[in-house]
């Protein structure tokens, strides 16, 4: 009966008078509002607007058809249709609101103590919820019904009760995901007391998911309150439109249009709810969108559906059409493992114009060589490398250049995207890649050995019991004491660093010409990224395999690379030997990043354009030189200053 | 998994017993004056008095529901008080009808909302929008009123389907597929738009993870990564959703069976408690929160199969 409404407990944090705007440029929020404004207004003006006292019978005129006097005719009593259908707006709303009210004040309390305090309190509510959300809720609401008699009022309550583990469940999880956020620490630090910080911070957060909530929570109301009525459990003397539906249909055969009216109305009502809430959500969404869009420039998620479901059916033809006549490459230039030319790699936005985050990069890697790209996030590195991999998000597009693999194009001139079937027969045979994290990069539900077991069955075209040898061998060979062990483990019963080297031992399972490093021990310990470092090393000289490593640390490039290659804003600053760039750096930024590195220490700031670092913000330098504050905090800098201010006030 | 299976069928008793005792409890306190009632209009007061004390209806709560536990313990429900008829024999006749329609019109749902939701999360395009667009319609028109309008529709005018059911006892497989079709379509429609939806948002989360990307690094083709990884891995969400689906079923086919005239469980249900057979009601709430309870735990050990982290905590 409960529908689990899909929400992120933490898009709370949105609200803001933008919000009303986002709801009211988006139409179906407009009609939604527009259709619940004119039920209130009926609602509301019941008494003056019906012709008809709701109960007033004309015996002798029942089942009229409409027009004349009965403007929607009569029921199977002889009483206004038209007239009772605007007295049971008033009654089906009212108590529809009533349902909601008592399930809010149930649930939110009860969520927010359970999710503040947790302790046993949380033991007790979580389970009582259980217990609510298994009861079959017609059968309580039949029994109810019986006990407490015939009222819409009553049942409407009890489906509050039955309903408020919705509440609950999403104020605990919302409550729990902000207590122990840093600007909620800063504040009870401060001194500021349970109520306030619940009151300021939290409430705050859950405010937009309870809106939604409520919307749905209204719409299953008024269904279910039909439904109970339909069922002829309704008071029949109050006027509500699941009375009318029963009645309605009992008279089918008699006068077919005397349901439509409430089906409609309840149809309309609940329809709009959904809009509204499905309205609010999206609104929402967009907020978060936005504020993604600004933090990671490379990020592309389904935002752009619009485009997708565009675009791709012109450049799937030109793609073809273009592998069925593929040209040469370059003379002069087979020789190179690979080599980008003049690439660009941008996203198509919802407003018809193209963001941009690779431009004219080129570079190629030889035989046997490391070639590291450097540069900070959002510099286009990973979506340079991904390019190669053709593994872009759906929605990239390749905005110009090619990138050729062993003498023959992958990504050929005039393509829009990188060639899935050319791809296809080069990924994990001919070049190989090692994610960024570790963990996230296995599929937790399998084991580890049948993950690298199985893409060398395909492959290769071995056996399992061949392909299983082989892994094991491999597990020993990336330094893992016990091969078997790991091999029969579930990712999750590995650490981080063992995870990685699995996913090394992936990579070359194959023998590939070209290994493509991700920022590969970025998200590792530091006493576990030199053993990494050691081991990729170790790998790339026995099997002469070429590489590149794509990193922010000057360090590991230093470490293992021949050549550089320097990205910034999606561009190439600076290329040459690594020992030559070290020596002698050209460009301002990658002067930047060497001193970042020659410090030992992570840069404080974002590097800005090709600008010396910025003076470092006081307040934050102060709490990171303290350790109050480590580097993935930073983030929440801001709220954290905000709630310092605000316990200033 | 032994001692997680045991866990779980001890905290449904619990529940079981909990349920009872409130269901129980709103009974005792019911305004209806059951053993008039029974005999109607006609009798004296002395003899409403003589069948309250026949049927326990003096006893305070706690020794008539021992006393209904006892015999429940022990195998016997008891019998209804408005006809001969035992509640376990009552039950067995009505239960498979509701059964079926609630078992096929999930399985319907489970088959249509994956393919529906995995077409609209892969290929996006047309199947998504009319997906995206089917799921507020869905949440949009109660499933009672969608079987309204269907009997009017299909059996009403058109007389494609018979509007009240064709099951007797003993009635031929036949007699259940007319009867049941309709019902079941009706139930269908509205779980699958919103299972669809949910399917959907699942599959989309499983595609965006890193482990995808890397599978496709080793060569592994699309469609083994969507069969074998990402269904798997949205298995568990899409379950639990069915799983609060099939509960919110169990409550819809009250009304359906009302409105397609079916002679189930849910019928029975209502005539009971607004006559005030406790027996009867009791049994119908025993059954359905056993039910419920057994497909809860079914979802439990079936997620536990599918995701290796849930199996060890």
């Amino acid at each position: 009966m409960t529908q689990p409404v899909d929400i992120d407990p933490r898009a709370g944090a949105m609200v803001r008078s933008s919000l009303v705007k986002r709801i009211f440029t988006n139409p179906l929020g407009i009609i939604a509002v527009a259709i619940l404004a004119i039920m209130i207004l009926a609602a509301t003006f019941a008494a003056l607007l019906a012709p008809f006292d709701q109960n007033f019978a004309d015996i002798g005129n029942t089942l009229a058809a409409p027009g004349g006097e009965h403007l929607l005719g009569t029921d199977s009593a002889g009483r206004d249709v038209w007239s009772r259908l605007l007295y049971g707006a008033q009654l089906t709303l009212l108590s529809a609101l009533l349902c909601a009210a008592v399930a809010i004040g149930i649930g939110l309390p009860a969520g927010l103590i359970a999710g503040y305090y947790g302790g046993p309190f949380d033991t007790g509510a979580s389970w009582f919820t259980n217990l609510l959300m298994s009861l079959p809720g017609i059968i309580v609401l039949l029994s109810a019904r019986a006990a407490l008699g015939p009222s819409v009022w009553i049942s409407m309550i009890m489906f509050g009760i039955l309903i408020s583990p919705g509440y609950y469940r999403l104020t605990r999880t919302a409550v729990q995901s902000v207590r122990n956020e840093l600007y909620v620490d800063a504040a009870r630090v401060a001194g500021l007391g349970d109520g306030r910080i619940i009151t300021r911070h939290i409430l705050s957060v859950v405010r937009a998911p309870l809106i939604i909530q409520t919307a749905m929570v209204l719409g299953v109301a008024i269904a279910v309150q039909s439904g109970l009525e339909f069922l002829g459990l309704g008071n029949p003397a109050e006027a509500t439109w699941g009375v009318m539906l029963s009645d309605g249909f009992r008279n089918v055969y008699l006068s077919p249009q005397l349901f439509v009216w409430p089906v409609l109305a309840i149809g309309l009502t609940i329809g709009a709810l959904v809009l509204l809430g499905n309205a609010v959500r999206d609104a929402l969404e967009d907020g978060q969108k936005i504020a993604k869009a600004k933090r990671r420039a490379t990020d592309a998620t389904g935002a752009v559906a619009a485009v997708d479901a565009r675009v791709p059916a012109a450049s799937d033809v030109r793609t073809r059409a273009v592998s069925a006549a593929l040209p040469a490459v370059e003379a002069g230039t087979e020789h190179h493992l690979l080599r980008v030319s003049n690439l660009g790699v941008g996203y198509p936005q919802a407003d018809g114009s193209v963001r941009s985050v690779v431009r004219n990069v080129s570079f190629h890697v030889d035989r046997g060589e490391v070639v590291g790209i450097v540069g900070e996030s959002g510099s286009g590195k990973s979506q340079t490398a991904f390019s190669i991999l053709g593994l872009l998000p759906d929605t990239a597009r390749i905005t110009g250049g090619t990138i050729q693999f062993d003498g023959a194009y992958t990504v050929a001139p005039g393509d829009e995207r990188v060639s899935q079937t050319r791809l296809r027969a080069l990924r994990g045979r001919r070049i190989a890649y090692i994610p960024q994290e570790p963990m996230s990069n296995l599929d937790p539900a399998y084991r580890v050995g049948s993950q690298l077991v199985r893409p060398m069955m395909l492959v290769l075209g071995i056996s399992r019991a061949e392909a299983t040898r082989r892994a094991l061998d491999l597990l020993e060979k990336v330094g893992i004491a016990d091969p078997k062990r790991t091999f029969d483990a579930y990712p999750h019963e590995i650490s981080g660093g063992m995870a990685q080297r699995v996913l090394i031992a992936g990579a070359i399972s194959c023998e590939p010409d070209l290994i493509i490093a991700d920022e590969p021990t970025t998200a590792l310990d530091v006493t576990v990224q030199a053993e990494v470092l050691d081991l990729l090393r170790d790998m790339q000289k026995e099997l002469g395999v070429g590489v590149i490593l794509v990193t922010h640390n000057f360090g590991v490039v230093a470490d293992l690379a021949d050549r550089v290659v320097v990205m910034q804003h999606g561009s190439v600053v600076e290329a040459g030997q690594v020992r030559d760039i070290l020596r002698d750096p050209r460009d301002v930024y990658t002067r930047t990043l060497l001193d970042s590195m020659l410090e030992g220490k992570e840069p404080m700031t974002t590097l800005g354009s090709s600008a010396p670092a910025a003076p470092v913000v006081p307040t934050l330098a102060d709490a990171a030189r303290v350790g109050l504050i480590t580097d993935v905090a930073a983030t929440a800098s801001t709220e954290t200053n905000e709630a310092i201010e605000e316990v200033a006030r | 998994m032994v001692t997680f299976t045991l866990k779980r069928i001890a905290s449904g008793i619990v529940l079981l017993v909990a349920i009872s005792l409130l269901t129980y409890t709103l009974l005792y306190f019911s305004g209806t004056n059951i053993a008039r009632n029974i005999l109607g209009d006609m009798a004296t007061e002395d003899q409403v008095a003589l069948k309250q004390q026949e049927l326990g209806l003096d006893q305070p709560l706690f020794a008539r529901f021992l006393d209904w536990a006892g015999g429940v313990l022990s195998g016997d429900l008891g019998r209804s008080w408005f006809n001969a008829e035992t509640v376990g024999q009552s039950l067995m006749n009505r239960l498979p009808i509701t059964l079926t329609l609630v078992v096929v019109a999930i399985l319907l749902t489970a088959i249509l909302a994956t393919v529906l939701g995995m077409t609209a999360a892969v290929k996006r395009g047309w199947v998504d929008r009319v997906v995206q667009i089917g799921a507020v319609i869905g949440d949009a028109i109660p499933g009672f009123v969608l079987a309204i309008i269907f009997v009017t529709i299909f059996a009403i005018q058109l007389g494609l389907f018979p509007a009240i059911s064709t099951i007797a006892p003993g009635a031929g497989p036949d007699a259940w597929l007319i009867s049941l079709t309709l019902p079941a379509i009706a139930m269908t429609v509205t779980a699958v738009t919103s299972g669809a939806q949910q399917v959907r948002s699942a599959v989309i989360a499983q595609l965006e993870k890193d482990y995808v990307r890397t599978l496709r690094s080793r060569g592994v083709s699309e469609r083994e990564i969507l069969f074998k990884h990402v269904l798997r891995s949205a298995a568990p969400a899409g379950l639990t959703v069915l799983s609060l689906q099939f509960i919110g079923m169990l409550g819809g086919v009250v009304i359906i069976e009302q409105i397609f005239a079916l002679p189930g469980m849910g019928a029975l249900a209502v005539s009971a408690t607004s006559l005030g057979d406790i027996p009867i009601v009791m049994g119908v709430v025993l059954y359905t929160v056993i039910i419920v309870i057994i497909v809860n735990l079914l979802v439990d050990l079936a997620n536990g199969w599918l995701n290796p982290k849930v199996r060890v905590s």
